[in-house]
């Protein structure tokens, strides 16, 4: 049989083969669209200077979001406690500098540290059963640690939260500042670092295994994926991500509110990467813009209810169905609909795919 | 010499229902041995039970005179053991050329690798282009998948088969829902398999299966029937009862 | 101690009554809705505005309670959550969980953020004492209420016509369908029975569980372990399950409440693991 296939491969190879690498190499290929938007966010650091909290706040959403999408976009594993590695990489990037080191980035390392060893020690309850069970497995894991993290008032500030944080210069460097310029600064390169590793895992083999699992868990095993391992992987990595998420979050505050840990992060999350659009890492970007602005600016309006609009978005986002809203601008006239179409999925010359 | 997949006493209940009764069975290397019953026979366990996709009550697989019972489905292929299934399993959103590097990548063992990208992997796009050439998929194979006539589905389901080089191949109704003017492609490559990959074929189709098979074994109620060469099976009288009787 | 057997047993009754309707959601049309806790909460301001503003009997607003929410069940059943019985999981867990946020949002602009307080009819009020225990008689009430309601609710689906056309569509759909079943009428109204039964329970609970906006968030969890911890393929499971955590909530929060709520988070967990479909559910037969 080998012999067979190397003669195919020999015959016919030098044609195929280079359409097969370029249509390969066309899948991660830098697109204008993601480009643009790291432009324009290094960008505002010194056009929207007035900005810089929310802009800060959108960062730390939206590396939040790329870790759920790791998993939920990738291996398609639902979750609703996927603010425990949030709020355990809060709480142990703040009592690490509380207590030990206030240098940020070694926090962030703890923090990943901290976060992935629980990723990893829990992902293996959520390896089995439908996508009940681990919606229920993941909301009691991050229930009971934040009973945890309430009850250990001694070592986390219970109820009234973790203060008293001394956040160090970064690297002994740069000092954090009152307009929060430093902060964005920070977290944005911490996003786009790891927004850059992500697409590496994502465009490689790796990844592509992850969507055949999600794609059809039944074939992947019958091609060879261990789905087990990879998922364990994944998961991992994913808390690694959110527990950063969350250590940049106590770093540019300077304290950690037992909110960390309540349910509505979890949902709040999930919420934005839907808004932005799941399986392409970058829903959690757009979803996170979209969200925080959505937010503020219905907190202006109706500064108690706001939560009812953003119920509201949500079953609307649901009963039109989801795939329909990357598809509005199917309601455009036909020639800008293609001129759009060409200006986001540029990629180095290559033509696109009706995708996402 | 060691049969290419052997069971023995192979035993599968659910509940109180015997879906596999003491199935010995015994396919040589490099045989064309087809695997035949009336619906409800018990095949498609059968099937699931040498994938591992089910885990027998008693009794043993053995692949190249290795016990397999105990392995999960993706270590039974690794070691040679790839099936495709009679209602397409594929990777829908996929392109043809994604699905067949994937199932290279797995081979290789390089499906955990995490930094370079799928192109990067260059031996892996080598054989994935030239396993499309030969399944004839190369024109379609930026395509997705969903969207492919039902034929051409079909000889992907084979090619992904196929993509992790194995050593026995179980074919599951092959030709099943493809339109007649798309049979023809379907079944020349099945008749093209190399000669040294084992086959076993699962078949409603009995032109097929006499003109492909050398061996037959019929499945009744989960028990073995009968066994033997195309010639003597198809003679006796028997499995012309239990079969045409069903199935004509 | 009998006491606090007592009160557990009470509220697990409650949690029963409450719960079932999500037991009956998920395993007839396999849809996790997380907006149940909403349903109850709907119950529980209803009897609080009627009572408190309009001083109709407690026992009449139970009543109410039960059939307002069930028609409102049953139009949010029509007009939404049918649509999503085939959508993705994630789609319905998404749906469900605006809803909760609509619902509390609305909460507190009709009610205000504050505790409702109802006041029992008198005969309810204090306590009796059986076998020499001091036990509260609105927790009887709840005990034998509910008692009765499972009793009931367990001859209406084994007795009736109703009750085995719903099983039916329980245990396979599209047979049913085939039987000439209206599996969707039968959908819609085992959703407004379940909704309903959630309004009574809420409207009974205001006065143990609490009520302000947060209950729709707070105690669907509580609803969730009872149909995750008891399973979906009986009444019995999700009962059983609802008087252990009834139980044994009053109890760790009376002897150990350090980490009483940690410990039933933690069983959940484990009995997900170990027993994915439940607790009390026979193994799945395939």
């Amino acid at each position: 049989m080998s012999t067979m296939s190397e003669n195919a491969g020999k015959v016919s190879a030098p044609v195929t083969e280079s359409v097969a690498a370029t249509q390969l190499r066309r899948l991660s290929a830098w697109r204008a669209f993601e480009i643009v938007l790291w432009v324009a966010a290094f960008a505002a650091i010194f056009l929207l200077p007035s900005h810089m909290l929310v802009l800060t706040e959108i960062a730390i959403v939206a590396l939040f979001a790329i870790s759920l999408d790791l998993i939920l976009g990738y291996a398609g594993i639902v979750s609703l406690g996927h603010g425990a590695f949030f709020g355990l990489g809060a709480y142990a990037a703040g009592i690490f500098a509380k207590h030990i080191y206030a240098e940020p980035v070694t926090g962030l390392f703890v923090a990943a540290a901290a976060s992935g060893i629980f990723g990893f020690a829990t992902s293996f309850l959520v390896l089995r059963g439908s996508d009940l069970t681990r919606l229920m497995t993941t909301l009691g894991i991050a229930l009971m640690l934040a009973e945890v993290a309430n009850q250990m008032a001694w070592l986390t500030g219970g109820a009234d939260g973790l203060s008293g944080v001394m956040v160090g210069p970064i690297l002994g460097l740069f000092e954090f500042d009152l307009w929060g310029k430093t902060g964005y600064i920070y977290c944005l390169f911490v996003l786009f670092i790891l927004t850059c590793l992500a697409r590496r895992l994502v465009n490689a083999p790796f990844g592509l295994s992850l969507k055949a699992i999600k794609g059809n868990p039944v074939r992947a095993a019958m091609v060879g994926v261990p789905s087990r391992r990879r998922i364990v992987a994944i998961y991992t990595v994913a808390a690694v991500y959110a527990g950063i998420a969350g250590a940049l979050l106590t770093h540019t505050t300077s304290f950690v509110s037992i909110d960390v840990l309540a349910f509505h992060r979890s949902a709040d999350v999930l919420l934005v990467l839907v808004l932005g659009g799941v399986g392409y890492l970058y829903g959690g970007i757009i979803g996170a813009i979209v969200f925080t602005l959505l937010r503020d600016w219905l907190s202006v309006i109706t500064p108690q209810y706001w939560m009812f609009w953003i119920g509201l978005v949500l079953v609307i986002i649901v009963v039109v169905g989801r795939e329909n809203l990357g598809r509005w601008h199917t309601f455009l006239p036909n020639s800008l609909q293609e001129r759009l179409a060409r200006v986001v999925n540029w990629r180095l010359g290559m033509k696109l795919r009706g995708e996402q | 010499m060691t049969a290419a997949l052997e069971t023995r006493h192979l035993v599968k209940r659910f509940g109180g229902f015997l879906a596999a009764d003491d199935v010995s069975l015994s396919v040589e290397q490099g045989a064309r041995h087809a695997l035949i019953g009336p619906n409800g026979a018990g095949k498609t366990t059968l099937i699931n039970l040498f994938t591992g996709a089910l885990k027998p009550t008693s009794g043993s697989v053995l692949l190249d005179g290795e016990d397999i019972t105990g392995l999960p489905v993706e270590q039974r292929v690794k070691r040679g053991l790839a099936r495709t299934f009679q209602v397409n399993q594929l990777f829908r959103e996929f392109t043809p050329l994604e699905s067949v590097v994937l199932a290279v990548n797995e081979r290789k063992e390089l499906g955990g690798s995490a930094w370079r990208p799928l192109v990067a992997h260059g031996e892996a796009v080598d054989e994935a282009a030239a396993l499309l050439e030969r399944f004839k998929l190369s024109d379609v194979m930026d395509e997705r998948t969903s969207m492919l006539p039902y034929g051409r589905q079909r000889l992907l389901e084979i090619a992904l088969a196929f993509a992790s080089k194995p050593r026995v191949l179980l074919l599951d109704e092959p030709a099943a829902g493809v339109p007649e003017d798309e049979r023809h492609e379907v079944l020349n490559i099945v008749r093209d398999l190399p000669e040294d990959v084992t086959v076993i074929l699962i078949e409603h189709d009995m032109e097929l299966v006499f003109s492909f098979a050398d061996r037959i074994s019929v499945l009744v109620s989960g028990a073995l029937f009968t066994e033997g060469t195309v010639t003597k099976v198809s003679a006796d009288p028997r499995v012309k009862a239990i079969y045409l009787g069903e199935d004509a | 101690m009998l006491t606090i057997l007592f009160d557990g047993i009470a509220y697990g009754m409650l949690l029963f009554i409450i719960a079932v309707g999500l037991a009956i959601t998920l395993g007839l049309m396999n849809f996790i809705n997380l907006a149940h806790g909403a349903f109850a909460m709907v119950g529980g301001y209803i009897t609080v505005v009627l009572m408190n503003r309009h001083g109709v009997s407690f026992y009449w607003c139970l009543l109410i309670a039960f059939l307002a929410v069930g028609v409102i069940g049953a139009v949010l059943e029509r007009t939404l959550y049918r649509r999503l019985y085939s959508a993705p999981h994630l789609d319905q867990v998404l749906f469900s969980v605006g809803l909760v946020f609509m619902s509390i949002a609305a909460a507190h602009y009709f009610m205000g953020g504050q505790q409702q307080l109802i006041q029992l009819p008198p005969e309810l009020r204090g306590r009796i004492e059986i076998f020499g225990v001091g036990v509260g008689r609105y927790r009887i009430f709840i005990t034998v209420f509910c008692a009765v309601l499972v009793v009931a609710l367990q001859l209406a689906l084994t007795r009736t016509r109703f009750g085995s056309q719903l099983r039916a569509a329980v245990d396979d759909g599209r047979v049913a369908r085939g039987l000439g079943i209206n599996v969707s009428v039968v959908f819609a109204l085992t959703f407004a029975l379940g909704s309903g039964l959630a309004g009574l329970g809420g409207a009974m609970g205001a006065e143990v569980l609490g009520l302000d906006p947060n209950f729709a968030l707070k105690y669907i969890v509580y609803f969730l372990i009872v149909v995750t911890v008891g399973g979906t393929s009986s009444i019995t499971g999700p009962f059983l399950a609802a008087l252990l955590l009834g139980i044994a909530d009053v109890a760790g929060k009376y002897y150990v409440p350090e980490i009483g709520a940690f410990i039933i988070y933690g069983v959940m967990v484990l009995v997900l693991v170990f027993r994915p479909h439940g607790l009390f559910a026979r193994e799945a037969s395939r």
